[in-house]
């Protein structure tokens, strides 16, 4: 049935097509109709939320979409300011089920600060941008831009303008029927945000682009039929006189030029980003001058004065550098490596680094590791051990709680060393304050499983408590776990708010975490001592039972901040299990083998006296000096 | 470039093992003399135990912090499996000074690596023709303390000559540095250190 759609309904109703599952936005004009929409039309199996923020709501998609459903977020482009941190993360992360960013951008302005341009932002995070100019066009855009996000397993900006968003169009509206069941979160390091593993994602990017710039070259309308062909890139025409153009320019550039089409060859950018230079080199060539009509920056227009200098210059022989493939497209460079290419590139004898060894003994592989007797280790390993009992429980039909699989979802601190082995117990980090609410994301995606969120006391005050007002206004359910330190360890102990001190060394009324908790409206809130490994287990055992929001804040200092205890021992009876090494991986627990016996020693010089190994010791022989 | 112009030391070890002060140190003592120095340090997350390098640059003109491989002219390792990953930082004809207690990562702990520092130790002995290797445990006893090791190769590197630094100058850089109940101690390390290399 036709309708009368505005350009925003036609994307929503594009994305609700597309099979969108779970969709997180925050209010801002000219965006706020495709959230409003979605909720209007939702079959009954969408999950659709005004988020706190829009970090939170990209956060909230990146979830969803990391559990295999196709999501989607919805702002101003105000708003990707806000939401910058994770946005700029979540591609080098990569999602399984198709995300779409939707922004809508504000020229004039007419209700904005400033008018700012989100293909740049789309370079600057190399995030694939697609562009609207009608709400038909849309409609096939966005659901374009979710194939294209499924297929390449990267994020896509979907951007619009006001007279896009807020103009009508007569579209023929599909049967919306509900999203297909999402497969669930399939455990992957690859969704924890490490260096190593940004510098790898950098170089695929990078690598990526070129060829994204090619498919978007033949990513074409084709308006013979219905809607499928409308959403890409057009050169028409042959005349002499180029105009280039892009969104709703390209409406006005139309109707201006209707029944003078053979003097003009129209190209229409409707990928931004990564821009289709072969089909840009085609135009350019076949005209004799090239005006560019487009709104807010002239983003197309250096786009095709730097494909013109490389058509006229032969500039990939002439400016050599990361787009020539001469110079690392990711990763630090050194003295020795421009000497390199210097040398490679000018036929010089610079290069002055040597003594490379080819034949260095295996050497020992060093992740960075919690501290031994850091309180976050008991965290982890009371959510593992309770995991575990629950998952026990139950298949031994004792009440055990009923669940696929539990997710931990880490962020910023020293604790996303959590993820290392034994522990293994971050399974995603994306940005300060994401875990939280990627965990609600996961939740909204597939309700089959248990959601843990880590966040530390500092990353807490600093961006964790929107996402926490979010999971509570938005009904979720999960259990945040709060690792509370009393410092800002990972960068050196600064104070934070829950302190009672400030920088300028005032006293004041320290933040007390349980009470924004409260105050928020968490109504279960529950405190332990994570060295204290049963009262820690019991607390997330009945955590893991109630439903909703559910906070466990684990307190014990940083060791790095308080004087420690003294070391403890390992006594005679060890049987060399190797139970507490395997377990929690402390690193001042040293198997050693004497006269043929396996046992355990404690390096004296790294222990702290945190007691949790004895916990863990099956039969008893670790104990404190007062003990012996 | 005019290698004698700039001397570099580069220091590798484990987080928590004192790299950072003792590039500091090492800086501090040659600003005294009223050199320049640049250092470059490993700061942050991988502190936590894992993999560590200090660099360390002092001279009239210094180009950049970071030194090329090869350009080092004295390694300091804290351990020896970092001080064989470091390796091809050190010159040729340059001093290594080594201290040969080997920290055995969780990995290895968990089986999931195999690792024998004793390994690394031979290897880097037949490299390097300057090879001092600091008496740890000796140091350790001494001192009372295994933290005051960084001092002590600090002590081994002005005995070695390639930076220009004197043990004085580097006790002038330790009362700046220190808290004074920590200087005595530091003093003997560092002297320790040094009678390691004849």
């Amino acid at each position: 049935m036709k309708e009368l759609l505005m350009g925003n309904e036609a994307i929503a109703v594009g994305a609700l097509a597309a099979g969108v599952k779970v969709v997180a936005g925050y209010p801002g004009t000219p965006s706020s109709e495709v959230l409003e929409t979605i909720a209007k039309r939702n079959p009954g199996g969408v999950h659709v939320e005004w988020s706190v923020n829009e970090k939170a709501g990209a956060e909230v998609a990146a979830g969803a979409a990391y559990a295999g459903a196709r999501s989607m977020v919805t702002m101003k482009q105000m708003g990707l300011n806000v939401a910058a941190d994770p946005v700029m993360c979540v591609n080098y992360v990569g999602i399984r089920g198709g995300m779409v960013i939707y922004v809508a951008d504000d020229p004039g302005p007419i209700s904005s600060q400033t008018e700012q341009d989100t293909r740049h932002f789309g370079k600057y995070a190399h995030i694939p941008v697609f562009d609207c100019d009608t709400p038909e066009q849309a409609f096939q855009a966005v659901q374009d831009a979710f194939e294209f996000s499924e297929a390449n397993g990267t994020p896509v900006i979907l951007r619009a303008t006001t007279r896009v968003c807020h103009s009508c169009a007569d579209i023929e509206v599909p049967e919306i029927k509900n999203p297909p069941e999402c497969e669930g979160f399939v455990k992957d390091s690859k969704w924890v945000i490490f260096p190593r593993l940004s510098h790898q994602a950098k170089l695929k990017i990078f690598a990526r682009e070129a060829e994204l710039a090619d498919a978007f070259s033949e990513y074409l309308t084709d308006t013979r039929d219905s809607y499928k062909g409308l959403g890409g890139n057009a050169l028409e025409g042959n005349g002499s006189v180029g105009i280039a153009c892009g969104g709703i320019s390209y409406a006005y550039v139309k109707e201006a030029i209707a029944g003078h089409e053979e003097d003009f060859t129209v190209l229409k950018i409707a990928t931004p980003y990564p821009f289709p230079a072969s089909l840009a080199r085609q135009f350019l060539m076949g005209v004799d001058k090239v005006l560019v009509f487009e709104e807010l920056d002239p983003y197309i227009e250096d786009a095709l004065i730097y494909e013109y200098g490389n058509i006229s210059l032969d500039i990939d022989d002439f400016i050599l550098g990361k787009r020539t493939g001469t110079v690392p497209a990711g990763g630090e460079l050194s003295a020795g490596l421009v000497s390199k290419i210097i040398d490679e590139v000018a036929g010089t004898n610079l290069s002055i680094e040597c003594c490379e060894y080819d034949d260095i003994p295996d050497l020992p592989v060093r992740p960075p590791v919690l501290c031994a007797g850091c309180p976050h280790r008991g965290s982890f390993y009371a959510v593992k051990v309770a995991v575990a009992e629950e998952q026990k429980a139950a298949k031994e039909g004792k009440n055990g709680a009923d669940f696929t699989q539990a997710i931990y979802c880490g962020d910023i601190g020293c604790y996303t060393l959590g993820n290392a082995a034994p522990l293994d117990m971050v399974d995603t980090c994306l940005c300060m304050g994401a875990g939280i609410t990627v965990a609600q994301g996961l939740g909204h995606a597939d309700g089959r499983t248990v959601n843990f969120a880590f966040t530390g006391d500092s990353t807490f005050f600093a961006s964790g408590i929107t996402g926490t007002v979010n999971a509570v206004y938005n009904q979720s359910d999960m259990i945040l776990c709060i690792l509370d330190n009393s410092t800002t360890a990972m960068t050196g102990h600064q104070p934070h708010p829950g302190m009672g001190i400030t920088m300028m060394g005032e006293r004041v009324e320290p933040v007390d975490i349980g009470k924004v908790l409260e105050g928020i409206g968490v109504k279960s809130i529950r405190t332990v001592d994570p060295l204290n490994l049963r009262e820690s287990v019991d607390a997330v055992r009945a955590a893991i039972h109630e439903k909703g929001v559910r906070a466990i804040i684990f307190k014990s200092p940083c060791i790095a901040i308080v004087s420690h205890g003294a070391p403890w021992q390992v006594g005679e009876a060890c049987v060399g299990c190797m139970r507490c090494v395997n377990e929690i991986g402390c690193p001042a627990l040293i198997p050693h083998e004497e006269n043929g016996k396996k046992q355990v020693k404690i390096d004296t010089g790294l222990c702290v006296g945190c007691g949790l190994c004895a916990q863990v010791c099956p039969v008893g022989c670790i104990g404190g000096k007062s003990d012996d | 470039m005019t290698d004698q112009k700039v001397k570099s030391c580069l220091l590798c070890g484990v987080g928590g093992q004192g790299t950072v002060l003792a590039s500091r140190i090492i800086a501090a003592a040659a600003m005294e003399k009223g050199l320049r120095a640049r250092t470059a340090e490993t700061i942050g997350m991988a502190q936590r135990g894992g993999s560590v390098v200090s660099h360390v640059r002092i001279g009239e003109e210094i180009p950049s912090p970071m030194i090329p491989r090869g350009k080092a002219d004295i390694l300091i390792g804290f351990e020896p499996g970092e001080a064989a990953a470091n390796l091809s930082y050190l010159k040729e004809g340059g001093t290594l000074i080594l201290c040969d207690r080997e920290v055995k990562p969780v990995t290895a702990a968990l089986g999931q690596s195999g690792y024998d520092g004793s390994e690394a130790v031979q290897y880097l002995k037949s490299k390097v023709g300057k090879c001092c290797v600091i008496d740890v445990d000796h140091i350790f006893a001494e001192c009372g303390t295994p933290k005051v090791l960084n001092v002590a190769v600090v002590g081994a590197l002005c005995a070695s000559g390639e930076m220009d630094l004197t043990i004085e100058e580097v006790d002038r850089a330790l009362e700046l540095k220190m808290k004074p109940k920590l200087i005595d101690i530091n003093k003997k390390a560092l002297r320790m250190g040094a009678e390691c290399i004849k």
